[in-house]
């Protein structure tokens, strides 16, 4: 009786959070030529051939995807480098490195985004150049990954043997080969980790692309512009397309780290 | 190793100080001065005339991480006890819309929640009375939780699964029932799961301005909203938008101070909630 309504809640739970996007599905196929959203009037594929005609929205992924790669690549070497010299210094130092770090992922999102664009818009005051747009989305993505990144490497490099670093140099190896052969592969999980962190964080930031952008159309700001202003199933089109590319990518980590799970037993 | 490599987060240091420090010094700045650049106190005074927008904020941010912790704590609770490979199977589940932009996730729910929308088509096809929902503070509750309730159950499910099998079972050898362990031991022994899904949820749901955009209509405008207005809307005044990100950010922090002592303490039923 007990699990049942164990097994109820669980459903109802998943109901609650999949009901949505399930409907969403549903309707991208839905082919109606009015902007009814939600009357159902036959099978239609039709939103999807807008969707890959439309040059705005390719566009955009274009933007989305070269920021996010460029983000996550910067975030990465950049982050990585810092958490070894993070990882190197005394208690206080590191408090105070740690705080900083710390500080944009519990700040809310729209104060980092409303703070990068006054130091963006004042920046152009002072220097000129440019102002908002590729420029200044590549300086706040990076900014935001920064932290995920130095995150989920500090841990690994904290469990790292530091003596394995010193004999590697004892033995005549020169430290940038070092750490090329001895550190980097020690803490490697931790640099992919954070590299997917970032780069799947970037691929899907709104809030912060939202200030900075200028008039620089990324994916979820086009998706935002779709939501205000016209009504169409184009957008259904574009969630379906989005959580398969999505659930493929999840499906295939897992079965690749559940492999990885049952060979280290094996193993042991 | 350790005196050179400290100079390898110097870049890390010049990068945060420009990107993170001095815009904030920046929003500081620009709350402080007038558009002429003299100090002033009016903007930070003026966030006062929206002290009821302030209260909504944090009552509906209070109220949809109440929900949260209330829908999500059973569910984290059941995953824990599943067997290890229904576990990652089920994380992953939670995980899933998460990836989902969050933009398609609200948008999905305008269409459920419209006077057109399918909810009401589907009352009125069972021939009962239509419910306004969209564009009440209820809807964007519902945003809110649904949302977020991800971030409540990840922290509390992993806490979860670390607590030693053996303190429930001393607590049962020792005559407690299975709602005493559940209340006097599982539940505070949860308490650091508890309190960061409380604040990851609570700081996103209090500052969020797209949900309140999406399903709250005109009439239920959050500090977010209010933000944007002063940045990227009609409103255009940099100057007071600063100074109610700063208020905002205060908010945020004492908040956080509060939640961080039940952390220590006896934590009190229902204290979870500010």
């Amino acid at each position: 009786m007990k699990k049942a309504g164990g097994r109820l809640y669980t459903f109802l739970v998943f109901l609650f959070l999949y009901a949505p996007i399930l409907v969403l599905i549903v309707f991208s196929f839905n082919d109606t030529e009015t902007a009814s959203r939600t009357v159902w009037s036959g099978f239609s594929l039709k939103w999807y051939e807008k969707l890959f005609e439309d040059r705005l929205i390719l566009e955009a992924l274009r933007n989305t995807l070269l920021i996010a790669v460029v983000a996550a690549a910067a975030s990465t070497v950049l982050g990585t480098v810092a958490a070894i010299g993070i990882n190197s210094m005394k208690r206080l130092p590191r408090r105070v490195m740690m705080n900083i770090t710390n500080f944009p992922m519990v700040n809310p999102e729209i104060v980092t985004g409303v703070s990068l664009m006054l130091l963006f818009v004042f920046a152009v005051g002072l220097f000129g150049g440019r102002s908002l747009g590729m420029g200044s989305l590549f300086a706040a993505h990076i900014t935001f990954c920064l932290p995920y990144v130095i995150l989920s490497v500090l841990p690994k490099l904290r469990q790292m043997d530091p003596n394995l670093y010193e004999a590697a140099q004892d033995l005549g190896c020169p430290p940038v080969k070092a750490f090329f052969k001895v550190v980097l592969p020690e803490i490697m999980p931790g640099v992919v980790t954070g590299m997917i962190m970032a780069f799947t964080l970037s691929i899907d930031d709104f809030v912060i692309s939202y200030f900075t952008s200028g008039t620089t159309q990324t994916l979820p700001i086009y998706i935002y512009s779709m939501t205000r202003k016209r009504v169409s199933p184009e957008i259904n089109a574009l969630s379906t397309v989005l959580f398969a590319v999505v659930m493929a990518l999840l499906i295939v980590v897992n079965v690749r780290q559940g492999r990885a799970r049952r060979a280290g037993k094996e193993d042991a | 190793m350790k005196t050179k490599s400290k100079l390898l987060s110097a870049p890390y240091t010049v990068w945060m100080t420009i990107f993170i420090v001095l815009p904030m010094l920046l929003v500081a700045w620009f709350a402080l001065t007038d558009r002429q650049g003299n100090f002033t106190l009016e903007n930070i005074l003026s966030v006062g005339q929206y002290s009821n927008v302030f209260l909504r904020s944090i009552w509906l941010g209070a109220v949809a991480t109440f929900i949260s912790l209330l829908m999500g704590y059973p569910l984290a609770y059941l995953i824990s006890k599943m067997g290890e490979k229904r576990q990652s199977v089920m994380v992953m589940l939670v995980m899933l819309p998460m990836w989902m932009n969050f933009l398609l996730r609200t948008y999905a729910w305008m269409t459920l929640l419209e006077d057109n929308g399918l909810i009401n088509s589907a009352l009125r096809a069972m021939g009962l009375p239509g419910v306004h929902m969209i564009n009440t503070a209820g809807a964007v509750v519902l945003g809110m939780v649904y949302n977020y309730i991800p971030y409540m159950i990840l922290p509390i499910y992993s806490v979860l699964t670390k607590i030693d099998r053996s303190v429930i079972e001393a607590a049962e050898d020792l005559g407690a029932n299975s709602r005493q362990v559940f209340l006097k031991v599982v539940v505070p022994m949860s308490m650091p799961g508890i309190i960061s899904g409380v604040t990851m949820v609570f700081v996103p749901a209090v500052s969020t301005f797209i949900i309140s955009k999406m399903l709250g209509g005109g009439g239920n405008l959050l500090i977010g909203d209010l933000i944007d207005m002063q940045f990227l809307g009609s409103a255009y005044n940099p100057n007071l938008g600063s100074a109610i990100s700063l208020v905002l950010m205060v908010i945020i922090l004492i908040c956080m101070g509060i939640m961080n002592q039940f952390d220590d303490g006896e934590p009190g039923e229902g204290g979870v909630l500010l």
